[in-house]
């Protein structure tokens, strides 16, 4: 028999409409796997009330005919969406309790296509972080190990849990969100697909935020047919979002030819940067010969400012973030710290935040909190919006030579131990984002697929970058680079 | 420029988070750790460039000024620390 856990989405979906397996089944499968993974942290609030109550209504929906794509399909749901009744806590203690009263927009449309949630996935405290240790849960694991070494290492983040769920079969697929590389690069991590659409694809509505001009939500699947599957079910305009983009979805699964003949792809020489690990460049050469290979011209491309995205990025999201977080006061949901005999409402504030926040977000919000401040405004947060300008013209510039996509690296390593950047200063840490942050900052849709692996068995990742709306041509080229590469490697079962 | 254990806190205050006093000389270093590395976009020749205000071009949707939606104080009290008699209920803030 089938094992059910490893089918795609596609796969599932075909399945179901066939017959041979009903929503109900499938769904109990993964509650089993999700049970048994609970070395993995990556299931953080189960939902399987919620998941079986869905799976029938899908079965009974497919029944009639006439069901979307998605229906049927057991999901999990990063912890950063409110989920109605369900905790979303976007892996914070300041939101410990905190059950919304309304669902949001994507895990709603995923809903109305009839997906089943099985739960919410662990995920860094408010998306902050690179590795998921900054989580209120603990740590997410990656399933992957290095050979027979059974250090635990670090799913990425900040999309950990989405990506561990993934890539241990505990789901068919998983809601990721995207501000800096937090889709692609637990994805390039993890040995799975991830991609974040162009900025205003997806509705920000109920999500919770960080950086509200660079999040975006995205799907992260195990192929490239699933992201397509799974994207055009979550984008659309929202009129709750008034920066989700009024124009037509297009069926993006239908645009997966592997045809990629004549179109340019750009190799962009500052993205070599200096004491590149030479896995990573081998990979980065491959992958450029395999498009070559499937008939695109390789065309050597200059992006000028890559060099200050990360230094800009890190004005840019903790200035977002200092704004965005103030929110959390104590007073109308989640934490309130207990108060001493003659607290006035500042120490309740400052005491609640200082309790409820963990470090990486404290220190985030107060670098915000400073480069807003009277006498840095303009030094810091202008300078940086003007560096963010001229970033996003890099690549307006290429498009306009022709350019059709990019490609880059995901990351800059495979994946590293848990534990094994404590000691280092963060900027080590931010160094992780160095090849996707770009993307987030000139607001273009970008896709991490897998390609290869190191000399130690750990997947690697290749980063395709698009046009803005041009997601369906984006999937197409990454769907002509996955049948290249012919990932097929997957973890072995240890937990 | 360096920042200071008293810049410290005065940024903590600002960003009402309660730092321990022991705490500040840590935080200073890692503000300057940050600070640091932000300090490259001063190599940028940013003169004549727009700050960016919006990543894609777009006018904004407008709608009709209607309500919406509203009478629901029991949704918006139910996550609340501490409501009462239909309010959020804080601290004493007038003497």
């Amino acid at each position: 028999m089938t094992d059910l856990t490893k089918l795609t989405l596609a796969e599932a979906r075909d399945k179901l409409r066939a017959g041979d397996v009903t929503s109900v089944e499938l769904t109990e499968t993964f509650l089993k796997a999700i049970d048994e993974a609970d070395a993995l942290n990556a299931f953080v609030h189960k939902t399987p009330e919620i998941a079986l109550e869905r799976a029938k209504a899908a079965d009974a929906r497919i029944a009639q005919g006439d069901a979307p794509d998605m229906c049927g399909l057991p999901i999990g749901i990063k912890d950063l969406f409110c989920t109605k009744g369900v905790p979303s806590q976007a892996a914070s203690a300041i939101l410990e309790g905190f059950k919304p009263e309304y669902e949001s927009t994507i895990s709603q449309k995923l809903e109305d296509s009839g997906a089943v949630m099985l739960g919410k996935l662990n995920m860094d405290e408010f998306a902050m972080g690179s590795s998921n240790e900054t989580s209120v849960y603990g740590n997410a694991i990656n399933p992957w190990r290095r050979g027979n070494d059974d250090a635990a290492l670090t799913p990425g983040g900040s999309s950990g849990g989405s990506a561990s769920a993934v890539a241990a079969d505990l789901c068919l697929a998983a809601t990721g969100t995207d501000t800096g590389g937090s889709i692609r690069q637990p994805a390039a991590f993890t040995g799975i697909t991830g991609i974040k659409p162009t900025y205003g694809r997806c509705s920000r509505w109920g999500v919770v935020a960080f950086a509200s001009s660079l999040d975006q939500a995205g799907p992260m699947t195990k192929n490239v047919r699933d992201a397509a599957i799974m994207l055009e079910a979550m984008c659309g305009h929202d009129e709750k979002d008034s920066t989700s983009v009024d124009l037509p979805v297009p069926n993006f699964e239908a645009m997966l030819t592997g045809d990629i003949r004549g179109k340019k792809i750009g190799i962009p020489k500052e993205y070599r940067m200096d004491g590149m690990p030479a896995e990573i460049e081998k990979l980065w050469a491959e992958g450029t010969e395999m498009l070559k290979a499937a008939g695109a011209e390789i065309v050597d491309i200059s992006l000028p400012h890559t060099k200050y995205a990360l230094p800009a990025y890190y004005v840019i999201a903790p200035a977002e973030a200092s704004s965005n977080l103030a929110r959390y006061d104590g007073v109308r949901y989640g934490h309130r710290a207990t108060l001493a005999a003659g607290d006035g409402i500042t120490e309740m504030y400052e005491k609640t935040r200082a309790e409820g926040f963990g470090h990486e977000v404290q220190r985030r919000v107060m670098v915000g909190t400073y480069v807003l401040s009277a006498g840095f405004y303009d030094a810091y947060y202008n300078r940086a919006r003007r560096v963010r300008t001229l970033i996003k013209q890099d690549f307006e510039n290429v498009f306009a030579q022709g350019i059709d996509a990019i490609l880059t690296p995901a990351t800059p390593s495979a994946a590293f131990g848990l534990g094994e950047m404590t000691d280092a200063d963060p900027i080590q840490m931010y160094l992780n984002d160095v090849f996707t942050v770009t993307v987030n900052l000139a607001g273009l849709p970008g896709i991490s697929v897998p390609t290869g692996v190191d000399t130690q068995g750990l997947p690697l990742g290749l980063q395709l970058i698009g046009r803005p709306w041009e997601e369906g041509d984006l999937l197409n080229t990454a769907y002509a680079l996955e049948q290249a590469a012919g990932f097929v490697a997957k973890p072995g079962k240890w937990w | 420029m360096s920042i200071d254990e008293s810049t410290a806190a005065k940024v903590a205050k600002l960003a009402r988070i309660k730092v321990e006093e022991e705490a500040l000389p840590a935080l200073a270093q890692e503000f300057n750790a940050v600070l640091g590395f932000i300090e490259q976009l001063n190599e940028v020749d940013v003169e004549g460039v727009e700050p960016m205000v919006s990543v894609t071009p777009m006018r904004l949707k407008r709608r009709v000024d209607v309500v919406t939606d509203g009478d629901q104080q029991d949704k918006i009290l139910s996550n609340a620390p501490d409501a009462r008699e239909g309010f959020f209920a804080v601290p004493k803030v007038v003497e």
